[in-house]
């Protein structure tokens, strides 16, 4: 065994492959629900002061502190507070949250279980992603199993504290991804972002104090209250601390979800990964998820950390390592990426809606060879229009790809202009292509 | 910003563009650099609604966050460094991208738009837009217009997706019809409609599509805050260039709200009018009535020419001026003089739709000329024993008891006797503000809950009609509700016909302390009460009783004593009656339509039976058909004038342009000057000025009036009390013949109760027969959770024209049955 399987940390993922592990039998038979049974024991104020010390970060992509977001809830003001779950996992290339429900949702209820009790809550939501419905399926299997066995509803295990725990489903948006998009679309309403201030920490689901919490943030909440701050905080690095699921697609031999220490490098999970698939070179990369700036095989050293990740012009992201090789034409892949957001923009801010409308549009030119020099130009202040600009994040993802690629790989786009590069799309595709 | 002078705000200092400023703290920093004179281009913002920061055009640059802000949803903070883009190239920068992204797709069609020259986007784009374009992709398109309505339609190539529109819909009008539909660049405004959402070429059964219909009695609103042309109005697509348009400030003529407006002629034509900007009264909104409703001045059978009923062939036909006014001279002062059997005096019905000036003409021919007080300017049922006549001498002439600005000061309003939304809708607009910002708590007693009333989160106290008398003596909850300090007690016109309903309500006001406020329904109303077209007032709420008083106008009008007679006059119901019996000897209308009368077939008996008749009109009309001489008058939009609103608020206007017709007030003169009188009211400069003049009534405000609450009636089976008011978009003649707006007017149905619908066999949707003596009409059921033992119709919609065929009116017992082939 090759000394870089010492790497991993399989902590979140380290039921997946016991058999049936997304029932409740097995999950309670690998240490399932005692981290609840400590935490009902302990002040709210405590867990809270937990998750700050263990560092944990949101996993969605942010890496907001955890402990500092449920620390934001202003408690005794009389109102309910609401933990909402974002499982609306939507970003091109990420694929932890859905592999996590599918394998071991009780880590996630149990999470959620504690999450609440900690800022008083006494209702959670699970935003799921519409098009999940296998997850979805198993996700509300095991909150039956809970129910039944008395960890939701009323007076959880003698302690007082209630719990209702409402798995939905969304509608196939990725901007309802977006926590205020989120709050709107699980409300009932049409799921665009909502302006910012008020905050979902004061004024979220229901204009009441919400928690909007990742999937694999709040699956991670169990194993800081067994384990400890200090144990976490022994994995990955002093301001990225504990274990991170990354999950790896493209050109590789092995891909799949691999847990490891934060910090650890894209060499090194490519290493994990099998390889390269044969034949293959590495030639570019997301490091999470096509928001974030493509970084490039200069780049296989970079410890994939939030600081180090954004030293190295790029972001963490969702740890959605795509991978591309000497095969791929950067120039196709980030067209395809700009359908995908000009498909997904919500429309309401004009840079977004245009900005993604119109890129997707010249990218399909220069595709079916019709592109020319100032198309170049075009692109890169359209997207300096609208980085930045937009309402929310979304509008700033969509610039990552475009950027980056032309960054790295200006002459994969001189290709096609000057006709080196035979046109991918005919003039048919061009007519309502998507 | 609040208008709250009295609240103490906290001030913070910021630099905008190296200026210095100091602003009230959670202002929003758009609204502070406007003071400053700063313009920062904007297309979603809109002072009256809420921030969305949707389009993104106001980015500025503030020092220490690392991208531009959005103006328009940034409040402002102490310390904050701004730069707009006069001072920095990063905020010109990023509004220059986004004035590229939002023309990417806007259609190049300005020569063609109504909204060119006038539009925000071309303004922008011409001044701060690229010369030309990087765009080379084929524009988004769309199937135009989309019809919203009869009245409003949607070129949705050309919208910005500010959503002005659904955002005014949702937070202002409470009408949410119109919504976003789709996403990204295939975002669309859309109608929840069967052919809009799936295709018209999809045959769906009416019931399976649920359609909800935009029939907002405020859409046009929405015409005019869209930033571009995407909204146009029916009424003026393609209509004209507004350029060649010249726009004069006017007020509404139509309820007694007093909204300011804008009317935009094109040579001697109105064009198009819309809302005037006037913060105190209807803010920057107006409804579709005022909006479109000004075609009947224009219409075909306007009258132009004095007419005269031929003495040989007995048909009217037209005169000079000197002939008519010869003729209706000689012919009112031998009524006046006659004393030959039972027909003398001659009665004036001056309706509610003239100018405080016209109706001081009319109050003063009636009194000097015609030596009579036999005037009333109600043309509606009046009730009895003139207990409203007496309710507004002493409880509204003369006041300015409340204001809009009280309406948001409440804690709570108690309405009786009155839709807000169907009778007064910018004071339901501005109710609606105050209970959505202001917190104001709204009571109703009404059969059922409006729309309206439901918009405005009233509680209603279902009351059957005819017991709000009842009501108003005895709940103590309306009662503890009105001692709030700044309460305000709302009635209507129509709590008139509740006998003793008045009396109640100008009893709880004065003792609770709340502030008492009359809403009639027209926009003359309320000036025809101070300007003394009363059987019981004279000019400036003098009671004709008061000698004093009497005094006073015969010293102004230069009248010896005696002439005004101290005798109450014949209010309109027992003018009709004595005409109709023949007592009277003849008639002065001032467009009055006798369908609005109690009794319209008494009044065109009448009419008919009167000795001499004298129309003043518009147009040709049931009245001007039957007279002897008809003068034409003119139109708002062609005199100058002054309404007076609800609030007692003077509403003056100028003539949007010169014509030749002339005012009521001008012809009252030549008409008295052909008897022999000068009346002084040829123009409007010298009424105003001898209305100014008018010495402040000394005498004491008459007692108010004193009529004890009667019983519900009681109905047997097979009967129910009618319940019925006038819908705003009706079969009224201001909107004869316009079948755009009539497009958007409610559903005409006959509401029933549960229980009420139950017994007669009758669900939602099966016709009811609600008849009486006089007649019968058939109507869909509209079966809801509403008081029993009422039957709920509007008072003059098609197929539902009370007066004329029921003969009765709200508070009446009428039969119902199952309508319809049995």
């Amino acid at each position: 065994m090759s000394d870089v399987f010492r790497k991993l940390t399989p902590v979140l993922t380290k039921r997946w492959l016991s058999p049936e592990a997304w029932r409740i039998d097995t999950y309670e038979q690998l240490d399932g629900y005692l981290a609840m049974r400590k935490a009902l024991q302990a002040h709210p104020d405590d867990l809270i002061a937990l998750i700050k010390d263990s560092g944990l970060r949101g996993r969605g992509g942010a890496g907001f502190p955890t402990g500092m977001k449920w620390a934001f809830i202003p408690q005794n003001d009389g109102k309910p507070h609401y933990l909402v779950v974002n499982a609306d996992e939507g970003e091109p290339g990420t694929c932890k949250d859905l592999p996590l429900m599918m394998n071991d949702p009780h880590s996630l209820i149990e999470g959620i279980i504690i999450a609440c009790y900690a800022i008083r809550s006494d209702r959670a939501y699970v935003y799921i992603r519409g098009e999940a419905v296998h997850a979805a399926r198993r996700l509300r299997h095991a909150v039956d199993e809970a129910y039944a066995k008395g960890y939701l509803g009323e007076n959880i295990l003698g302690s007082g504290f209630n719990l209702d725990l409402v798995i939905h489903s969304g509608a196939g948006a990725y901007i309802c991804g977006e926590e205020t998009a989120l709050l709107d679309s699980l409300e009932g309403f049409r799921g665009q972002p909502r302006l910012r201030p008020p905050f979902p920490a004061t004024h979220g689901l229901y204009a009441c104090p919400t928690v909007v919490n990742n999937v694999g943030t709040i699956a991670s909440v169990p194993y800081i209250v067994l384990g400890g701050a200090d144990w976490w905080k022994s994995m990955g690095t002093e301001k990225s601390s504990g274990p991170m699921i990354y999950s790896l697609s493209g050109r590789i031999n092995n891909p799949g979800q691999y847990e490891c220490g934060m910090g650890i490098t894209l060499r090194e999970l490519i290493e994990l990964a099998g390889g390269m698939q044969p034949g293959h070179n590495l030639r570019f990369w997301t490091p999470g998820g096509s928001s974030t700036p493509l970084l490039t095989a200069e780049h296989l050293d970079v410890p994939l950390d939030f600081e180090s990740v954004a030293a190295a012009g790029s972001i963490l992201g969702t740890t959605a390592t795509q991978i591309f090789s000497d095969q791929d034409c950067p120039v196709y892949a980030t067209y395809r990426w700009m359908e995908f957001y000009h498909h997904e923009s919500c429309g309401k801010c004009t840079p977004c809606r245009e900005g993604n409308f119109w890129m997707a549009r010249v990218y399909r030119r220069i595709l079916s060879g019709e592109g020319t020099y100032e198309d170049l130009d075009t692109l890169l202040d359209a997207c300096d229009n609208l980085l930045g600009r937009a309402f929310c994040g979304l509008g700033d993802g969509a610039t990552s790809p475009v950027t980056s690629s032309l960054k790295y790989f200006k002459q994969d786009y001189l290709d096609y202009i000057e006709g080196r590069t035979a046109p991918v799309l005919s003039a048919k595709q061009l007519v309502g292509a998507h | 910003m609040s208008s709250d002078v009295a609240k103490a705000v906290d001030m913070v200092k910021l630099t905008i563009d190296g200026i210095e400023v100091e602003a009230p703290k959670g202002a929003l920093l758009i609204r502070v650099a406007e003071q400053l004179g700063i313009e920062i281009p904007r297309f979603c913002d809109h002072p009256l609604l809420a921030p969305a920061g949707a389009c993104r055009q106001c980015l500025v640059d503030v020092e220490g966050q690392r991208k531009p802000v959005a103006s328009c949803t940034q409040t402002v903070a102490d310390g904050m460094v701004v730069r707009t883009q006069l001072t920095s190239d990063v905020a010109k920068k990023a509004q220059a991208g986004i004035m590229e992204f939002l023309l990417i797709n806007h259609p190049l069609d300005c020569p063609m738009c109504d909204k060119g020259g006038e539009c925000p986007l071309q303004n922008q784009a011409m001044s701060v837009g690229r010369a030309d374009t990087r765009f080379h992709e084929h524009k988004r398109e769309y199937p135009k217009p989309l019809p919203i309505s009869t009245q409003v339609l949607l070129d949705r190539e050309r919208c910005v997706l500010c959503q002005r529109c659904t955002r005014f819909s949702e937070e202002i009008a409470g009408d949410t019809f119109i919504d976003l539909m789709e996403r990204s660049s295939n975002e669309q405004i859309g109608v929840f409609r069967h052919d809009v959402m799936t295709g018209p070429e999809v045959e769906l059964p009416e019931e399976e599509k649920g359609d909800d219909p935009f029939n907002s009695y405020f859409s046009g609103n929405t015409v005019q805050i869209c930033p571009v042309g995407a909204l146009t109005g029916t009424q003026y697509r393609f209509r004209a260039r507004p350029f060649d348009l010249v726009s004069s400030p006017g007020v509404c003529e139509h309820c007694s709200a007093g909204c300011a407006q804008r009317t935009d002629n094109r040579r001697g034509k109105v064009m198009r009018r819309l809302a005037g900007d006037d913060p105190a009264v209807n803010e920057e909104w107006n409804c579709d009535k005022g909006r479109w409703g000004f075609q009947y001045a224009t219409a075909f059978d306007r009258l132009t020419n004095p007419l005269v009923r031929d003495a040989k062939t007995g048909e009217l036909r037209t005169a000079s001026w000197p002939e008519a006014l010869r003729v209706a001279a000689a012919g009112l002062a031998a009524a006046r003089d006659g004393d030959s059997g039972d027909a003398h005096g001659v009665g004036v019905l001056t309706g509610g739709r003239l100018t405080v000036e016209d109706a001081y003409a009319y109050a003063k021919f009636a009194r000097v000329v015609l030596r009579t007080n036999d005037i009333d300017f109600r043309a509606r049922p009046v009730g009895e024993g003139g207990e409203e006549a007496e309710f507004l001498a002493a409880a509204v002439a003369g006041t300015t008891e409340a204001t809009y600005a009280d309406v948001e000061k409440a804690p709570t309003a108690v309405i009786v006797g009155l839709e807000p939304e169907e009778e007064c809708p910018i004071l339901f607009l501005r109710l609606r503000k105050a209970v959505a910002k202001r917190k104001l708590k709204v009571y109703a007693a009404a059969p059922f809950v409006t729309r309206g009333l439901a918009k405005l989160d009233a509680t209603v106290l279902a009351t059957v009609p005819g017991a709000e008398a009842g009501l108003l003596a005895g709940d103590e909850g309306l009662r503890a509700a009105l001692s709030a300090q700044n309460a305000l007690l709302i009635v209507g016109e129509r709590l008139a016909t509740v006998p003793g309903g008045l009396t109640a309500a100008a009893k709880l006001a004065d003792e609770t302390g709340a502030k008492l406020v009359w809403v009639p329904r027209r926009a003359g109303d309320r000036g025809a009460v101070d300007a003394g077209c009363l059987p019981n007032l004279l000019p400036g709420g003098r009671p004709v009783s008061d000698p004093a008083a009497r005094a006073e106008i015969a010293g102004v009008w230069g009248l010896e004593t005696g002439v005004i007679s101290g005798s109450t006059g014949r209010d309109t119901d027992q003018i009709i009656e004595a005409a109709a019996a023949g007592r009277l000897g003849a008639l002065v209308v001032a467009g009055v339509d006798p369908a609005d009368l109690a009794d319209p077939t008494l009044a065109e008996q009448a009419l008919d039976k009167v000795g001499f008749l004298v129309s003043f009109e518009l147009r040709n009309s049931a009245v001007s058909r039957r007279a002897d001489v008809v003068f034409p008058v003119a139109p708002v939009q062609e005199k100058a004038g002054t309404f007076l609103n609800w609030e007692g608020r003077l509403r003056s206007f100028d003539a949007v342009f010169d014509t030749t017709a002339m005012p009521d007030a001008r012809v009252l003169d030549a008409l008295a000057q052909a008897m022999g009188v000068d009346l002084g009211t040829a123009d409007v400069t010298a009424i105003r000025a001898e209305l100014g003049a008018l010495p402040v009534s000394g005498g004491d405000r008459p007692a108010g009036p004193r009529l004890a609450p009667r019983d519900v009636e009681v109905t047997a089976p097979g009967e129910a009390v009618l319940a019925t008011w006038h819908q705003l978009i009706d079969l009224g003649s201001l909107l004869d013949g316009d079948e755009i707006i009539r497009g958007t007017a409610r559903p005409v149905v006959a509401r029933l109760g549960v229980q009420t619908a139950a017994g007669l066999g009758v669900a939602d949707g099966d016709p009811v027969r609600v008849s009486t003596e006089r007649g019968s009409m058939t109507l869909p059921a509209e079966v809801s959770d509403m008081v029993e033992g009422v039957v709920w119709v509007p008072t003059n919609s098609p197929g539902a024209t009370v007066r004329r065929s029921l003969g009765v009116t709200g508070g009446d017992v009428v039969t119902i049955s199952r309508g319809g082939i049995q």
